[in-house]
Protein backbone atom coordinates (compact mmCIF):
# COMPACT_ATOMS: atom_id res chain seq x y z
CA UNK A 1 0.00 0.00 0.00
CA UNK A 2 1.70 3.18 -0.95
CA UNK A 3 1.25 6.26 1.00
CA UNK A 4 -1.33 8.20 1.21
CA UNK A 5 0.44 11.55 -0.12
CA UNK A 6 1.56 9.07 -3.38
CA UNK A 7 -2.25 8.34 -4.15
CA UNK A 8 -3.82 10.02 -6.51
CA UNK A 9 -7.47 10.40 -8.04
CA UNK A 10 -6.92 9.48 -11.83
CA UNK A 11 -9.16 11.69 -13.62
CA UNK A 12 -12.82 10.48 -13.61
CA UNK A 13 -12.05 9.87 -10.11
CA UNK A 14 -10.81 13.51 -9.20
CA UNK A 15 -13.89 14.89 -11.17
CA UNK A 16 -16.16 12.52 -8.65
CA UNK A 17 -14.13 13.76 -5.50
CA UNK A 18 -15.01 17.48 -6.56
CA UNK A 19 -18.22 16.81 -6.95
CA UNK A 20 -19.17 15.21 -4.15
CA UNK A 21 -19.40 17.44 -1.51
CA UNK A 22 -21.66 19.91 -3.76
CA UNK A 23 -23.98 16.93 -4.00
CA UNK A 24 -24.32 16.10 -0.20
CA UNK A 25 -24.86 19.52 0.42
CA UNK A 26 -27.53 19.44 -1.70
CA UNK A 27 -28.46 16.39 0.09
CA UNK A 28 -28.21 17.57 3.12
CA UNK A 29 -30.58 20.30 2.79
CA UNK A 30 -33.76 18.67 0.40
CA UNK A 31 -33.59 16.19 4.05
CA UNK A 32 -33.37 18.79 6.25
CA UNK A 33 -36.02 21.48 4.04
CA UNK A 34 -38.70 17.84 3.97
CA UNK A 35 -38.32 17.14 7.74
CA UNK A 36 -39.09 20.83 8.79
CA UNK A 37 -41.98 21.06 5.93
CA UNK A 38 -43.58 18.11 7.53
CA UNK A 39 -43.99 19.66 11.27
CA UNK A 40 -44.85 22.63 9.71
CA UNK A 41 -46.20 23.21 5.81
CA UNK A 42 -45.78 27.10 6.18
CA UNK A 43 -42.04 27.07 7.25
CA UNK A 44 -40.19 29.62 5.34
CA UNK A 45 -36.61 28.80 6.18
CA UNK A 46 -35.87 25.69 3.77
CA UNK A 47 -38.42 25.88 1.34
CA UNK A 48 -38.50 22.97 -0.74
CA UNK A 49 -36.51 23.12 -4.19
CA UNK A 50 -39.98 22.81 -5.99
CA UNK A 51 -40.89 26.67 -4.38
CA UNK A 52 -37.59 27.59 -5.19
CA UNK A 53 -37.83 26.63 -8.89
CA UNK A 54 -41.17 28.58 -8.99
CA UNK A 55 -40.19 31.64 -7.03
CA UNK A 56 -37.29 32.03 -9.41
CA UNK A 57 -39.47 31.15 -12.39
CA UNK A 58 -41.50 34.45 -11.48
CA UNK A 59 -38.60 36.31 -11.12
CA UNK A 60 -36.33 35.49 -14.28
CA UNK A 61 -39.24 34.50 -16.95
CA UNK A 62 -42.25 37.00 -16.24
CA UNK A 63 -42.27 40.37 -15.69
CA UNK A 64 -42.45 42.08 -12.52
CA UNK A 65 -46.41 43.71 -12.36
CA UNK A 66 -45.52 47.32 -11.25
CA UNK A 67 -42.15 47.94 -12.93
CA UNK A 68 -42.79 45.79 -15.69
CA UNK A 69 -39.23 44.15 -15.82
CA UNK A 70 -38.54 41.09 -15.70
CA UNK A 71 -36.79 41.54 -11.94
CA UNK A 72 -33.95 38.46 -11.76
CA UNK A 73 -32.19 39.80 -15.20
CA UNK A 74 -32.47 43.52 -14.34
CA UNK A 75 -31.03 42.99 -11.19
CA UNK A 76 -28.36 41.30 -12.70
CA UNK A 77 -27.52 43.63 -15.23
CA UNK A 78 -27.91 46.63 -12.63
CA UNK A 79 -25.02 44.88 -10.49
CA UNK A 80 -22.87 43.43 -13.28
CA UNK A 81 -22.59 47.18 -14.47
CA UNK A 82 -21.55 48.63 -11.93
CA UNK A 83 -19.17 46.26 -10.71
CA UNK A 84 -17.58 46.39 -13.83
CA UNK A 85 -17.51 49.93 -14.25
CA UNK A 86 -16.02 49.80 -10.68
CA UNK A 87 -13.22 46.62 -11.71
CA UNK A 88 -12.37 48.91 -14.88
CA UNK A 89 -11.71 52.06 -12.64
CA UNK A 90 -9.39 50.14 -10.34
CA UNK A 91 -7.56 48.69 -12.59
CA UNK A 92 -6.60 51.83 -14.52
CA UNK A 93 -6.01 53.55 -11.39
CA UNK A 94 -3.75 50.86 -9.70
CA UNK A 95 -1.67 50.47 -12.59
CA UNK A 96 -1.14 54.00 -12.98
CA UNK A 97 0.23 54.44 -9.22
CA UNK A 98 1.44 51.28 -9.25
CA UNK A 99 4.06 51.98 -12.38
CA UNK A 100 4.86 55.23 -11.09
CA UNK A 101 5.44 54.04 -7.64
CA UNK A 102 7.40 51.52 -8.80
CA UNK A 103 9.61 52.97 -11.61
CA UNK A 104 9.86 56.64 -10.76
CA UNK A 105 11.91 57.28 -7.04
CA UNK A 106 10.04 60.72 -6.68
CA UNK A 107 6.97 59.41 -7.65
CA UNK A 108 7.40 56.63 -4.55
CA UNK A 109 8.35 59.36 -2.24
CA UNK A 110 5.38 61.16 -2.92
CA UNK A 111 3.06 58.77 -3.39
CA UNK A 112 3.98 55.64 -1.38
CA UNK A 113 2.86 57.12 2.09
CA UNK A 114 -0.07 57.99 1.02
CA UNK A 115 -1.33 55.00 -0.91
CA UNK A 116 -0.43 52.64 2.22
CA UNK A 117 -2.57 54.66 4.39
CA UNK A 118 -5.31 55.01 1.79
CA UNK A 119 -5.21 51.47 1.93
CA UNK A 120 -5.87 51.16 5.47
CA UNK A 121 -9.65 52.92 5.47
CA UNK A 122 -12.22 50.40 5.99
CA UNK A 123 -14.99 51.19 3.26
CA UNK A 124 -17.47 51.12 4.92
CA UNK A 125 -16.45 53.32 6.94
CA UNK A 126 -16.59 56.04 4.34
CA UNK A 127 -19.31 54.96 2.55
CA UNK A 128 -21.83 57.58 4.60
CA UNK A 129 -19.58 60.22 3.40
CA UNK A 130 -19.54 58.74 -0.36
CA UNK A 131 -23.35 58.58 -0.14
CA UNK A 132 -23.76 61.99 1.82
CA UNK A 133 -21.26 63.82 -1.17
CA UNK A 134 -22.16 61.76 -4.18
CA UNK A 135 -25.68 60.97 -3.80
CA UNK A 136 -27.18 58.08 -3.45
CA UNK A 137 -26.84 57.14 -7.29
CA UNK A 138 -24.69 54.91 -9.03
CA UNK A 139 -21.25 57.21 -8.37
CA UNK A 140 -21.63 56.54 -4.89
CA UNK A 141 -21.96 52.77 -5.41
CA UNK A 142 -18.92 52.41 -7.77
CA UNK A 143 -17.04 55.14 -5.89
CA UNK A 144 -17.23 52.57 -2.95
CA UNK A 145 -15.89 49.42 -4.43
CA UNK A 146 -12.83 51.79 -6.16
CA UNK A 147 -11.99 52.68 -2.78
CA UNK A 148 -12.68 49.40 -1.24
CA UNK A 149 -10.34 47.48 -4.56
CA UNK A 150 -7.93 50.11 -6.00
CA UNK A 151 -5.38 50.51 -2.93
CA UNK A 152 -4.70 47.06 -2.22
CA UNK A 153 -4.49 46.02 -5.99
CA UNK A 154 -2.35 49.16 -6.55
CA UNK A 155 0.03 48.32 -3.29
CA UNK A 156 0.19 44.77 -4.61
CA UNK A 157 1.19 45.65 -8.12
CA UNK A 158 3.58 48.32 -7.07
CA UNK A 159 5.02 45.52 -5.35
CA UNK A 160 5.60 43.56 -8.25
CA UNK A 161 7.14 46.07 -10.65
CA UNK A 162 9.91 46.39 -7.79
CA UNK A 163 10.48 43.11 -7.81
CA UNK A 164 11.64 43.08 -11.14
CA UNK A 165 14.92 42.05 -11.26
CA UNK A 166 17.12 45.13 -11.19
CA UNK A 167 19.16 43.35 -14.51
CA UNK A 168 16.40 44.01 -16.49
CA UNK A 169 16.14 47.77 -15.83
CA UNK A 170 19.64 48.06 -16.22
CA UNK A 171 19.53 45.88 -19.26
CA UNK A 172 16.87 47.91 -20.77
CA UNK A 173 18.87 51.36 -20.08
CA UNK A 174 21.91 49.71 -22.18
CA UNK A 175 19.70 49.56 -25.30
CA UNK A 176 18.77 52.89 -24.85
CA UNK A 177 15.32 52.77 -23.26
CA UNK A 178 14.05 56.12 -22.16
CA UNK A 179 11.89 56.04 -18.90
CA UNK A 180 8.41 55.80 -21.09
CA UNK A 181 9.96 53.65 -23.00
CA UNK A 182 10.63 51.31 -20.37
CA UNK A 183 7.35 51.78 -18.90
CA UNK A 184 6.44 50.71 -22.13
CA UNK A 185 8.15 48.12 -23.40
CA UNK A 186 9.12 46.41 -20.33
CA UNK A 187 7.15 47.33 -16.95
CA UNK A 188 3.55 46.92 -18.51
CA UNK A 189 3.88 44.13 -20.33
CA UNK A 190 5.14 41.94 -17.03
CA UNK A 191 2.27 43.99 -15.27
CA UNK A 192 -0.82 42.94 -17.34
CA UNK A 193 -0.61 39.20 -16.01
CA UNK A 194 -0.13 40.11 -12.43
CA UNK A 195 -2.99 42.20 -12.79
CA UNK A 196 -5.12 39.71 -13.62
CA UNK A 197 -4.07 37.80 -10.65
CA UNK A 198 -4.37 40.53 -7.83
CA UNK A 199 -8.21 41.17 -9.61
CA UNK A 200 -8.97 37.75 -9.52
CA UNK A 201 -8.11 37.76 -5.36
CA UNK A 202 -9.74 41.29 -5.11
CA UNK A 203 -13.06 39.87 -6.84
CA UNK A 204 -14.35 38.38 -3.45
CA UNK A 205 -14.04 41.77 -1.28
CA UNK A 206 -15.79 44.07 -5.05
CA UNK A 207 -19.00 41.95 -4.34
CA UNK A 208 -18.52 42.04 -0.69
CA UNK A 209 -18.78 46.60 -1.38
CA UNK A 210 -21.50 45.76 -4.13
CA UNK A 211 -23.62 44.06 -1.97
CA UNK A 212 -23.38 46.33 0.78
CA UNK A 213 -23.60 49.80 -1.07
CA UNK A 214 -26.33 48.03 -2.91
CA UNK A 215 -28.19 47.03 0.59
CA UNK A 216 -28.12 50.49 1.71
CA UNK A 217 -29.49 52.28 -1.05
CA UNK A 218 -30.37 51.38 -4.36
CA UNK A 219 -33.84 50.41 -6.29
CA UNK A 220 -32.33 47.60 -8.43
CA UNK A 221 -29.39 45.27 -7.55
CA UNK A 222 -28.80 41.58 -6.67
CA UNK A 223 -27.77 42.75 -3.26
CA UNK A 224 -30.38 45.52 -3.29
CA UNK A 225 -33.12 42.12 -3.96
CA UNK A 226 -31.80 39.77 -1.39
CA UNK A 227 -32.34 42.60 1.39
CA UNK A 228 -35.10 43.75 0.09
CA UNK A 229 -36.88 40.45 0.53
CA UNK A 230 -34.95 39.69 3.99
CA UNK A 231 -37.99 41.17 5.71
CA UNK A 232 -40.31 38.85 4.12
CA UNK A 233 -37.81 35.80 5.31
CA UNK A 234 -38.25 34.69 1.37
CA UNK A 235 -35.62 32.53 1.22
CA UNK A 236 -36.61 30.61 -1.95
CA UNK A 237 -35.58 34.32 -3.58
CA UNK A 238 -32.06 34.46 -1.43
CA UNK A 239 -31.25 31.31 -1.89
CA UNK A 240 -31.07 31.35 -5.52
CA UNK A 241 -30.11 34.51 -5.89
CA UNK A 242 -27.23 33.97 -3.45
CA UNK A 243 -26.37 31.13 -5.50
CA UNK A 244 -26.39 32.95 -8.75
CA UNK A 245 -23.84 35.89 -7.70
CA UNK A 246 -21.63 32.95 -6.55
CA UNK A 247 -22.28 30.98 -10.01
CA UNK A 248 -20.81 34.91 -11.26
CA UNK A 249 -18.08 35.05 -9.44
CA UNK A 250 -17.09 31.74 -10.29
CA UNK A 251 -17.52 32.70 -13.84
CA UNK A 252 -15.62 35.68 -13.63
CA UNK A 253 -12.63 33.75 -11.78
CA UNK A 254 -12.43 31.02 -14.88
CA UNK A 255 -12.78 34.10 -17.42
CA UNK A 256 -10.18 36.08 -16.01
CA UNK A 257 -7.88 32.70 -15.38
CA UNK A 258 -8.37 32.04 -19.08
CA UNK A 259 -7.41 35.27 -20.31
CA UNK A 260 -4.61 34.92 -18.56
CA UNK A 261 -3.24 31.39 -20.10
CA UNK A 262 -4.45 33.02 -23.51
CA UNK A 263 -2.90 36.37 -23.47
CA UNK A 264 0.16 35.66 -21.21
CA UNK A 265 1.70 32.33 -22.24
CA UNK A 266 5.14 33.40 -21.51
CA UNK A 267 4.21 34.09 -18.15
CA UNK A 268 2.81 30.57 -17.45
CA UNK A 269 4.28 28.27 -15.38
CA UNK A 270 6.22 25.18 -17.77
CA UNK A 271 4.93 22.08 -17.77
CA UNK B 1 36.82 54.18 -30.84
CA UNK B 2 36.46 53.19 -27.34
CA UNK B 3 39.51 54.15 -24.66
CA UNK B 4 38.63 53.89 -21.10
CA UNK B 5 40.35 55.99 -18.44
CA UNK B 6 39.62 55.09 -14.95
CA UNK B 7 42.10 57.70 -12.67
CA UNK B 8 42.49 56.99 -9.49
CA UNK B 9 39.16 55.78 -8.22
CA UNK B 10 37.81 55.05 -4.90
CA UNK B 11 34.50 53.26 -3.99
CA UNK B 12 34.00 52.83 -0.22
CA UNK B 13 30.76 52.75 1.76
CA UNK B 14 30.57 54.33 4.60
CA UNK B 15 33.39 53.33 6.67
CA UNK B 16 34.08 49.81 4.31
CA UNK B 17 36.57 50.78 1.63
CA UNK B 18 35.94 48.88 -1.48
CA UNK B 19 38.28 49.72 -4.07
CA UNK B 20 41.30 51.94 -3.61
CA UNK B 21 43.27 54.08 -5.92
CA UNK B 22 41.91 52.04 -9.02
CA UNK B 23 44.06 53.43 -11.97
CA UNK B 24 43.77 52.37 -15.36
CA UNK B 25 44.79 52.87 -18.87
CA UNK B 26 42.56 50.47 -21.25
CA UNK B 27 43.20 50.74 -25.08
CA UNK B 28 40.62 50.68 -28.06
CA UNK B 29 39.47 47.15 -29.06
CA UNK B 30 40.71 45.65 -25.41
CA UNK B 31 39.44 42.34 -24.47
CA UNK B 32 40.03 42.88 -20.37
CA UNK B 33 39.52 39.74 -18.17
CA UNK B 34 39.38 40.56 -14.44
CA UNK B 35 39.36 38.05 -12.15
CA UNK B 36 39.71 37.80 -7.85
CA UNK B 37 38.26 36.32 -5.21
CA UNK B 38 34.95 37.33 -3.74
CA UNK B 39 33.65 40.63 -2.48
CA UNK B 40 37.53 41.65 -3.71
CA UNK B 41 35.33 44.91 -5.89
CA UNK B 42 35.33 43.45 -9.20
CA UNK B 43 31.74 43.51 -9.75
CA UNK B 44 31.45 47.21 -8.01
CA UNK B 45 34.01 48.15 -10.62
CA UNK B 46 32.42 46.76 -13.71
CA UNK B 47 29.11 48.27 -12.14
CA UNK B 48 30.70 51.52 -11.75
CA UNK B 49 31.90 51.29 -15.78
CA UNK B 50 28.28 50.44 -16.24
CA UNK B 51 26.96 54.08 -14.25
CA UNK B 52 24.73 51.75 -11.58
CA UNK B 53 27.54 52.88 -9.45
CA UNK B 54 29.04 56.28 -8.93
CA UNK B 55 33.14 56.67 -7.91
CA UNK B 56 33.21 58.50 -4.66
CA UNK B 57 36.82 59.78 -5.58
CA UNK B 58 38.15 59.90 -8.37
CA UNK B 59 36.51 59.67 -12.21
CA UNK B 60 35.99 57.35 -15.43
CA UNK B 61 36.22 58.02 -18.65
CA UNK B 62 35.36 57.08 -21.84
CA UNK B 63 37.18 58.30 -25.09
CA UNK B 64 38.20 60.99 -22.78
CA UNK B 65 35.32 62.22 -21.66
CA UNK B 66 33.48 61.46 -18.27
CA UNK B 67 30.63 58.53 -18.76
CA UNK B 68 27.12 59.46 -18.18
CA UNK B 69 25.78 58.43 -14.02
CA UNK B 70 23.49 55.84 -15.42
CA UNK B 71 23.57 53.54 -17.90
CA UNK B 72 23.31 54.31 -21.76
CA UNK B 73 23.43 52.56 -25.16
CA UNK B 74 27.24 53.24 -25.28
CA UNK B 75 27.42 50.56 -23.10
CA UNK B 76 26.10 47.02 -23.15
CA UNK B 77 25.70 44.39 -20.61
CA UNK B 78 25.40 40.78 -20.29
CA UNK B 79 25.02 39.73 -16.82
CA UNK B 80 25.01 36.30 -15.05
CA UNK B 81 21.33 35.78 -15.32
CA UNK B 82 18.05 37.93 -15.64
CA UNK B 83 19.66 40.13 -18.63
CA UNK B 84 16.60 39.37 -20.92
CA UNK B 85 12.90 39.96 -21.35
CA UNK B 86 10.89 37.31 -20.57
CA UNK B 87 7.55 38.65 -21.80
CA UNK B 88 9.22 39.13 -25.31
CA UNK B 89 10.20 36.00 -27.71
CA UNK B 90 13.85 35.78 -28.86
CA UNK B 91 13.58 37.43 -31.69
CA UNK B 92 11.41 40.21 -29.82
CA UNK B 93 14.52 40.52 -27.22
CA UNK B 94 17.26 41.24 -29.93
CA UNK B 95 15.18 43.63 -32.17
CA UNK B 96 14.28 45.62 -28.72
CA UNK B 97 17.42 47.58 -28.55
CA UNK B 98 16.84 48.49 -32.08
CA UNK B 99 13.30 49.21 -31.75
CA UNK B 100 13.50 51.39 -28.98
CA UNK B 101 16.31 53.38 -30.79
CA UNK B 102 14.01 53.61 -33.85
CA UNK B 103 10.61 54.72 -32.61
CA UNK B 104 11.58 57.52 -29.32
CA UNK B 105 7.97 57.24 -28.64
CA UNK B 106 6.26 54.14 -29.26
CA UNK B 107 8.61 51.69 -28.65
CA UNK B 108 7.98 49.71 -31.34
CA UNK B 109 8.19 49.76 -34.93
CA UNK B 110 5.39 48.98 -37.82
CA UNK B 111 5.79 47.84 -41.70
CA UNK B 112 8.44 47.86 -43.45
CA UNK B 113 10.81 49.31 -41.26
CA UNK B 114 10.21 46.54 -38.94
CA UNK B 115 10.74 44.38 -41.19
CA UNK B 116 13.98 45.54 -41.74
CA UNK B 117 14.74 45.42 -38.22
CA UNK B 118 13.64 41.78 -37.85
CA UNK B 119 15.63 40.82 -40.35
CA UNK B 120 18.66 42.74 -38.89
CA UNK B 121 17.71 40.53 -35.83
CA UNK B 122 17.22 37.50 -37.80
CA UNK B 123 20.92 37.87 -38.77
CA UNK B 124 22.36 38.30 -35.95
CA UNK B 125 19.86 35.77 -34.41
CA UNK B 126 21.68 33.09 -37.46
CA UNK B 127 25.37 34.36 -36.23
CA UNK B 128 24.96 33.29 -32.73
CA UNK B 129 22.83 30.14 -34.03
CA UNK B 130 19.82 30.69 -32.29
CA UNK B 131 17.61 31.39 -35.66
CA UNK B 132 15.83 28.21 -35.00
CA UNK B 133 14.78 29.69 -31.33
CA UNK B 134 13.26 32.82 -32.27
CA UNK B 135 9.53 31.90 -31.47
CA UNK B 136 10.26 31.03 -28.26
CA UNK B 137 10.37 32.70 -24.50
CA UNK B 138 13.49 32.65 -22.74
CA UNK B 139 12.28 30.27 -20.37
CA UNK B 140 12.16 27.50 -22.62
CA UNK B 141 15.67 28.20 -23.60
CA UNK B 142 18.71 26.14 -21.75
CA UNK B 143 21.29 28.45 -19.69
CA UNK B 144 23.57 28.52 -23.03
CA UNK B 145 21.00 29.36 -25.38
CA UNK B 146 19.69 32.63 -23.13
CA UNK B 147 23.31 33.88 -22.81
CA UNK B 148 23.62 33.92 -26.46
CA UNK B 149 20.07 35.74 -26.82
CA UNK B 150 21.30 38.18 -24.14
CA UNK B 151 25.27 38.61 -26.27
CA UNK B 152 23.01 39.48 -29.37
CA UNK B 153 20.85 41.37 -28.15
CA UNK B 154 23.84 43.54 -26.92
CA UNK B 155 25.75 43.21 -29.30
CA UNK B 156 23.30 44.40 -32.09
CA UNK B 157 23.07 47.85 -30.38
CA UNK B 158 26.45 48.18 -31.67
CA UNK B 159 27.84 49.39 -27.92
CA UNK B 160 31.54 50.96 -27.90
CA UNK B 161 32.11 48.91 -24.33
CA UNK B 162 30.64 45.30 -23.81
CA UNK B 163 30.47 44.38 -20.12
CA UNK B 164 30.01 40.83 -19.60
CA UNK B 165 29.64 39.60 -15.67
CA UNK B 166 30.30 36.08 -14.86
CA UNK B 167 28.33 35.73 -18.45
CA UNK B 168 29.30 32.12 -18.13
CA UNK B 169 29.59 31.15 -14.72
CA UNK B 170 26.33 29.64 -14.40
CA UNK B 171 26.65 27.11 -17.70
CA UNK B 172 28.13 23.80 -18.22
CA UNK B 173 31.76 23.04 -19.30
CA UNK B 174 30.93 21.93 -22.57
CA UNK B 175 28.87 24.75 -23.53
CA UNK B 176 31.06 27.52 -22.11
CA UNK B 177 34.15 26.67 -25.25
CA UNK B 178 31.39 27.27 -27.38
CA UNK B 179 30.85 30.52 -25.90
CA UNK B 180 34.08 31.37 -25.59
CA UNK B 181 34.35 30.81 -29.61
CA UNK B 182 30.96 33.01 -30.13
CA UNK B 183 32.46 35.82 -27.86
CA UNK B 184 35.89 35.82 -29.38
CA UNK B 185 34.09 35.98 -33.05
CA UNK B 186 31.42 38.69 -31.61
CA UNK B 187 34.34 41.06 -30.22
CA UNK B 188 36.68 40.73 -33.72
CA UNK B 189 33.87 41.49 -35.84
CA UNK B 190 32.41 44.84 -33.81
CA UNK B 191 34.65 46.89 -32.98
CA UNK B 192 34.71 46.88 -29.38
CA UNK B 193 35.89 47.31 -25.84
CA UNK B 194 35.27 44.48 -23.34
CA UNK B 195 35.26 43.62 -19.88
CA UNK B 196 34.60 40.55 -18.66
CA UNK B 197 34.86 39.27 -14.86
CA UNK B 198 35.41 35.85 -13.97
CA UNK B 199 35.67 33.65 -11.58
CA UNK B 200 37.67 31.21 -13.84
CA UNK B 201 41.51 31.76 -14.17
CA UNK B 202 41.57 29.62 -17.28
CA UNK B 203 38.98 31.28 -19.20
CA UNK B 204 40.17 34.93 -18.55
CA UNK B 205 43.32 33.82 -19.84
CA UNK B 206 42.09 32.45 -22.66
CA UNK B 207 40.16 35.00 -23.46
CA UNK B 208 41.59 38.26 -22.57
CA UNK B 209 44.08 40.60 -24.42
CA UNK B 210 44.68 42.32 -20.95
CA UNK B 211 44.06 40.18 -17.53
CA UNK B 212 43.55 42.27 -14.31
CA UNK B 213 43.23 40.85 -10.70
CA UNK B 214 41.56 42.65 -7.95
CA UNK B 215 42.73 42.24 -4.34
CA UNK B 216 43.64 44.12 -1.59
CA UNK B 217 47.30 45.37 -1.08
CA UNK B 218 47.22 46.32 2.66
CA UNK B 219 45.15 44.33 5.59
CA UNK B 220 44.38 45.59 8.92
CA UNK B 221 43.33 41.83 10.74
CA UNK B 222 41.46 44.41 13.55
CA UNK B 223 39.34 46.13 10.37
CA UNK B 224 39.09 43.99 7.42
CA UNK B 225 36.95 47.08 5.78
CA UNK B 226 39.25 49.74 6.35
CA UNK B 227 41.06 48.83 3.17
CA UNK B 228 39.96 48.25 -0.46
CA UNK B 229 41.16 46.38 -3.30
CA UNK B 230 42.87 47.59 -6.09
CA UNK B 231 44.64 45.96 -9.38
CA UNK B 232 46.94 43.76 -8.32
CA UNK B 233 48.46 42.08 -11.29
CA UNK B 234 47.83 43.83 -14.52
CA UNK B 235 49.28 41.29 -17.79
CA UNK B 236 49.01 42.05 -21.46
CA UNK B 237 48.27 38.57 -23.13
CA UNK B 238 49.79 37.37 -26.25
CA UNK B 239 46.76 35.62 -27.82
CA UNK B 240 47.59 31.98 -29.89
CA UNK B 241 47.55 32.43 -33.50
CA UNK B 242 45.01 30.30 -34.51
CA UNK B 243 42.24 32.41 -32.69
CA UNK B 244 40.81 34.73 -35.67
CA UNK B 245 41.76 37.96 -34.20
CA UNK B 246 43.00 41.05 -36.22
CA UNK B 247 45.55 42.47 -33.81
CA UNK B 248 47.08 40.27 -30.84
CA UNK B 249 48.67 42.85 -27.87
CA UNK B 250 51.94 41.43 -27.57
CA UNK B 251 53.78 42.94 -24.73
CA UNK B 252 53.58 41.12 -21.54
CA UNK B 253 54.03 43.85 -18.12
CA UNK B 254 52.56 44.18 -14.67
Amino acid sequence: MRRLINQHPGRAAGLALGVLPFIALLFVYVIASQLRLAENAGDKLLPSLGTIADTFHNYAFEADKRSGEVLFWADTWASLKRIGAALAISSSLAVLLAVCIGVIPRARALLSPLLNTVAMIPPLAVLPILFIVLGLEETSKIALIVIGVAPCVARDLALRVTELPREQIIKAQTLGASTWQLILRVVLPQLWPRLIDALRLSMGSAWLFLIAAEAIASTQGLGYRIFLVRRYLAMDVILPYVAWITLLAVFADLALRALRTKAFRWAEPER
Amino acid sequence: MATVSVRNVWKEYGAQVVLENVRLEIADHEFVTIIGASGCGKTTFLKMLLGMEQPTRGQILIDGKPIRPEPDPDRGVVFQRYSSFPHLTVLENVMLGLELKAARFAGRLFGGRRRATREAALAMLESVGLAHARDRYPAQLSGGMQQRMSIAQAVICKPKILLLDEPFGALDPGVTADMHQLILRLWAENRMTIFMVSHDIQESFQLGTRLLTFDKLRHNPQSPEAYGASVTYDLKLARRSRDEIDSPKLAVGA
